[in-house]
């Protein structure tokens, strides 16, 4: 019996073995950056396009040269969707690898369990996915959409349209119920009567709304009863809807939608959580002549984001990363906030002329600008981007066409409670 | 009953040393090994290990359930939980002022439109109050849903399905934003523990060796009932329950106790893994999540006293490796594992050494081998 418990003592001895020499030699050549998406569980579908986006970049770097004059080291990690792992991959990238700057997260729950160790460490993330705001980490860059880069030049679109009544759908998390408080605030400043905004208002004890809009659970699929709702809301001719519905529960709602009759020319229905990667996965004739509101359509007519796409297709077919899916890859926004991250970084760095995420941060909060394929790209004092916003219908393959473009909006986190 | 006799072999007792050696000293290492030293551990390492340690407790909870009982519970995730958000919710208070808002509420609360903080949160001021409640709070659901599915006379894999759709319905319920208890977002963020700043290594010993000594002390608890008239018939309601209840004893009354022991237990492990983790969310009680833990169990080897634990360190140790080292192939890896140890290994990696034994001497054994209590008996 007394090898089983020499068989312990060696796991054990392993494992504390494994973790120490992990810290490996560190190249002098080279800078480490860290990537911490999921590529496993609930968020791979989305979140691997940010990695296989990120891998590109620095490809592209490296191969002009690099930052500094050193070669970008990327250290993949997978957060699997699971929160505490995401604040676990954190800590690793920065206390075992030294990673100079980590490009991560997509959901909000992710970002708000690593923040603490970011703020721990003094090191610095850049998180590229559109947020409700409420938050401005001094350790965190987002270059993410926030709600007044998306949910309020959309609106504003909607009320330029002629719509007059509003219905506010989405999942029941932090982001749609911030969202659409804001938006709610934002309606009624504009004089959009309460009674005109659908989905329920809830309200605490003194009669002030706390939460506005209709709220389905994660991976909600029954939506009968909520498009007859909104059948009924929509009856009048001049209502639409605002969708922040997350990932697959949006093809039950958009296909009961269709189903019901309720036509796009009618009541148009804009989704703020579809981009062109999504469509992967989505029905898009179902979402046709809907709208998108984000900082980047993949159609976007321009120079710049031509070579872009170009660049990254090429990319796809020579990379030999394992599980990089290269069939029918679109880029969208998120892809093209995590490309303008890495970027923003290195101009950043060259402008501190060193890699400590500390000044780093303050060169990014003095202003520097990137040309992107989404147009050009501000950083701002209050850690955000001033971006280009576009509105775009959805087609039949899963593009979006281009109504409307704004040039030159600034990032806002801090918007409840500032519409009067 | 002197110590030894608590456990079965000197084998088993070696383990047992080997675990309270490794708690005392990895934190020694953390304190007096300089940075940069071989030797050094990292507060971040050891908060890691401290992680695993809360696994193990909980694995050994199920283990009690499951491996002992019969009953496989697959919502062990719903009570872990449970206690991790009665600690969290000290923590949460603890922040103070220091949140998003500036306000002695927490962040979601004010989001909310609360202004003074709900009844039920007012007593989570005391730690020792949130450390009981990480308790009594799993305890008091294990109660009731055990009372009601044990009289009915539930078993097998409806009691299975049944607790599956008790820790789903639970998650649904505080994925909810109205719930006061932070929806998706869940509690994060912590400032103080103890009137400890969060992040001072001190704390992160302190947990360590808490969690430690709930590992030693579960398992010294768990052993001596196991030996005890109560685990002969907690064994034998597993075998045969039509028989023990007809031999007059109330295996509805056994079965809620245990039920309830196992998820109080699951609790605590739950409470002291908050802080280590710092983020505690409702997909913490998603089903999925639940069936885990009986992955950790069966690749140790359940109905052995040992094998959850080397199970639950084993996997997530793997889990924490191969997350690193091979993202994008380590679910491929892992589940190559569960297949390998389902297949070929159906006691687990503990039952690997009599496995080999038997196999080799071409003896057969008669009892179960995993079952080490009944074979020394």
């Amino acid at each position: 019996m007394k090898k089983r418990s020499s068989i312990l003592r060696y796991t054990l001895a392993v494992g504390v073995g494994a973790v120490l020499a992990s810290q490996s030699l560190q190249a002098k050549e080279s800078v480490k950056v860290g990537v911490l998406h999921s590529l496993s569980g609930t968020m791979a579908i989305s979140e691997t396009s940010l990695r296989d986006v990120l891998l590109f970049t620095f490809d592209e770097i490296n191969a002009n040269g690099g930052v500094l004059g050193k070669k970008i080291e990327p250290i993949v990690v997978d957060g699997a969707s699971d929160w505490p792992l995401f604040a676990e991959k954190a800590e690793q990238l920065l206390v075992k690898d030294n990673v100079s700057v980590t490009f991560g997260c997509w959901t909000s729950v992710s970002r708000k369990s690593v923040l603490p160790v970011y703020e721990k460490h003094n090191s610095l993330l850049f998180y590229p996915v559109q947020y409700e705001g409420e938050e401005m980490s001094p350790n965190i860059f987002y270059t993410a959409e926030a709600v007044n880069q998306q949910a309020i030049p959309a609106v504003d679109f909607l009320l330029e349209e002629g719509y007059k009544k509003f219905y506010l759908i989405g999942t029941d998390y932090v982001y749609p119920q911030t969202t659409n408080l804001v938006l709610f605030e934002y309606l009624k400043s504009k004089g959009i009567p309460v009674q005109n905004i659908g989905g329920g208002l809830r309200k605490d004890s003194k009669g002030a709304v706390i939460s506005a809009g209709n709220y389905t659970p994660f991976g909600h699929s029954d939506f009968q009863q909520i498009i007859s709702e909104i059948s009924k809301f929509a009856a009048s001719g001049d209502a639409c809807v605002i969708n922040t519905i997350n990932g697959d529960s949006n093809v039950p709602f958009f296909k009961e939608f269709a189903a019901s009759g309720l036509k796009s020319e009618d009541c148009p229905v804009v989704s703020f959580s579809i981009s062109e990667d999504e469509f992967r996965s989505l029905p898009s004739k179902d979402l046709v002549g809907h709208l998108g509101c984000w900082t980047y359509f993949m159609s976007i007519d321009s120079p710049t984001n031509k070579k872009f796409k170009a660049d990254f297709q090429t990319w796809l077919t020579k990379t030999n990363v394992p599980g990089i899916v290269k069939e029918g890859r679109v880029t969208c926004s998120p892809m093209v906030l995590s490309y303008n991250g890495v970027y923003l970084w290195k101009a950043a760095v060259e402008k501190a002329g060193t890699f400590d995420p500390v000044k780093v941060m303050e060169a990014l909060k003095s202003g520097v600008s990137f040309d992107g394929p989404g147009g050009t790209v501000t950083s701002q004092k209050n850690h955000h981007l001033t971006k280009t916003v576009y509105i775009g219908e959805t087609l039949e393959n899963g593009q979006f066409e281009v109504v409307e473009t704004l040039k030159d909006v600034v990032g806002e986190p801090f918007l409840k409670g500032t519409f009067k | 009953m002197n110590r030894n006799s608590l456990f079965d072999s000197k084998a088993e007792l070696g383990l047992v040393w080997s675990l309270l050696a490794f708690v005392l000293v990895l934190p020694i290492l953390n304190m007096v090994a300089p940075e940069g030293s071989f030797l050094h551990v990292s507060s971040f390492q050891l908060s890691v290990w401290g992680k695993y340690l809360c696994y193990a407790v909980l694995a050994v909870s199920l283990n009690f359930l499951w491996g002992y009982t019969g009953l496989l519970c697959l919502g062990q995730c719903l009570f872990f939980a449970l206690g991790g958000y009665a600690f969290g919710m000290y923590l949460m208070l603890m922040i103070g002022d220091l949140g998003g808002y500036k306000s002695s509420l927490p962040d979601f609360m004010i989001f909310l439109g609360y202004s003074e903080l709900p009844m039920y949160w007012k007593p989570f001021y005391s730690p020792y109050f949130a450390l009981f409640a990480a308790m009594w709070v799993p305890g008091l659901v294990a109660f009731l849903f055990g009372l009601l599915a044990f009289r009915s006379r539930i078993k097998g894999v409806y009691f299975s399905i049944l607790t599956q759709a008790l820790t789903y319905a639970a998650a649904l319920l505080f994925f909810r934003n109205d719930f006061t208890f932070g929806g998706n977002n869940g509690f994060t963020d912590f400032k103080f523990i103890f009137g400890q700043e969060f992040y001072d290594p001190s704390v992160a010993r302190g947990l360590f060796w808490g969690s430690g000594a709930l590992l030693l002390g579960v398992y010294v608890l768990l052993a001596w009932l196991l030996k005890s008239k109560f685990g002969l018939v907690q064994r034998a309601i597993r075998d045969s329950e039509n028989r023990v209840r007809f031999s007059g004893y109330s295996t509805t009354h056994y079965k809620v106790f245990i039920f309830v022991l196992s998820a109080m237990i699951a609790g605590l492990a739950g409470a002291l893994y908050v802080p280590q983790a710092g983020i505690i969310n409702p997909s913490e009680m998603w089903p999925t999540k639940g069936l885990d833990i009986v992955v950790w169990v069966a690749v140790g080897g359940r109905g052995s006293k040992f094998g959850p634990i080397i199970g639950a360190i084993l996997i997530n140790l793997l889990k924490s490796y191969t997350t690193r080292e091979y993202p994008e192939s380590w679910l491929l890896i892992l589940g190559f594992v569960f297949l390998f140890v389902v297949l070929f290994m159906p006691n687990g990696v503990v039952g690997l050494w009599d496995q080999l034994k038997e196999r080799f001497s071409k003896k057969r054994s008669a009892s179960d081998p995993g079952d080490e209590i009944l074979k020394s008996n």
